[in-house]
């Protein structure tokens, strides 16, 4: 299983702006390169990166060749209540990872 | 003959341009040249890719292997005591081998002396992952390789090659790393060549790599034959740069550009 970092603050007050940040280990084939033979590597890539807090979608996103290996995906959400982030990545060749992050709010 | 006493100036100015070593206050990592980004990843654990080969290491470490089905922790227990400050060490001295190893090649002996498993192959995930985690139990400790008298010829034997002119561009690693470390080569700064965060993640690569990645990347680079890996010659490579290095902070896994 691939590894996934995760940051995720453990505890935040009500109301407040946390950053989440997120590295899955993935060597993002673009499928343009080719081998010293000629034949085409074939694509190996995530396409789709999402986030559900306690259940609800609140971030997503589409991935494309163009990003380098190992993608770091951060991005900003208001905390509302204590519960659990959970992260989802789904790429080619059945690519499909899951992670997950709790959080306490006062 | 003017060209030709140009030319013969010239070659003065290149001769006396061969410094000696770089002085010890004025030995920088190759952190220092890096933009605060760069170096804001690296600082970061869920930020700096490294991590995520240091966490495939740590399942490595307690998995079981080869014929005697036994994982690293069966005898080295808690890496995260027992190999605190080891690749701090490394290049080392191997008795039975009657020259220095690196730390790859020390996993490697480990792994078909102890587990009667197959060697990783150099430059493999499973030996940078396992490489990465036991270096980065010595973060921030002071490189001490070098320091063992019987590895002074073998310390001499590097600092030799590092001296030696090679290849087409008809370079030495001394004319780039201890003569223009100031400068740059198309935009890149040059660095001092203090090998302090091997295993490093280097963008460029969108990978990890080893010491001997970097080291075959440079020799190529000035279109010379690179060694083979694992080779004595890129080992003592590897123990020259280390021990110059000495004193200096580990950072493994590092992040350069």
């Amino acid at each position: 299983m691939p590894s996934a970092l995760i940051n995720v603050p453990a505890k935040a007050k009500r109301g407040d702006i946390i950053e989440i940040k997120t590295l899955m280990s993935h060597i993002m084939e673009t499928g343009y390169r080719h081998t010293a033979s000629g034949e085409v590597v074939p694509r190996d890539i995530i396409t789709s990166f999402t986030c559900r807090y306690n259940g609800t979608e609140i971030f997503r996103t589409d991935l494309y060749p163009a990003i380098a290996a190992n993608p770091f995906i951060t991005f900003f959400t208001t905390v509302t209540e204590s519960g659990k982030f959970e992260f989802e990545w789904i790429g080619d060749k059945g690519f499909s990872e899951t992670a997950s992050a709790s959080i306490t709010v006062e | 003959m003017k060209l030709l006493g140009c030319i013969a100036v010239l070659t003065t100015l290149a001769g006396a341009a061969v410094a000696a070593e770089i002085p010890q206050a004025e030995r920088r990592s190759g952190y220092s040249f890096m933009t605060a980004d760069t170096e804001a990843m690296q600082d970061e654990d869920t930020a700096n890719p490294g991590m995520l080969w240091v966490l495939d290491g740590e399942a490595l470490w307690k998995r079981r292997a080869g014929a005697a089905d036994k994982a690293c922790a069966d005898c080295h227990n808690d890496a995260r005591a027992s190999m605190k400050g080891v690749a701090a060490h490394y290049p080392a001295f191997e008795k039975t081998l009657g020259r220095p190893v690196d730390l790859e090649q020390r996993i490697n002996l480990c792994r078909t002396n102890h587990q009667q498993a197959s060697p990783f192959a150099y430059e493999s995930r499973d030996l940078l992952a396992l490489s990465a985690y036991v270096a980065r139990q010595s973060r921030g400790m002071p490189i001490e390789a070098g320091s063992d008298p019987k590895l002074a010829p073998f310390v001499e034997k590097g600092r030799e090659l590092f001296m030696q002119r090679q290849g087409q561009l008809n370079l030495g690693c001394i004319n780039c790393h201890d003569d223009n470390w100031d400068k740059k080569l198309a935009g890149s700064a040059i660095t001092q060549a203090h090998p302090t965060g091997y295993p490093l993640y280097r963008l460029e690569w969108q990978s990890l790599g080893s010491l001997q990645r970097r080291l075959r990347a440079c020799i190529t680079g000035v279109r010379a034959q690179a060694y083979d890996w694992g080779s004595p010659e890129l080992v003592e490579l590897e123990l020259y740069l280390m021990s110059r290095a000495q004193g200096m902070k580990m950072e493994a896994p590092a992040v350069r550009p």
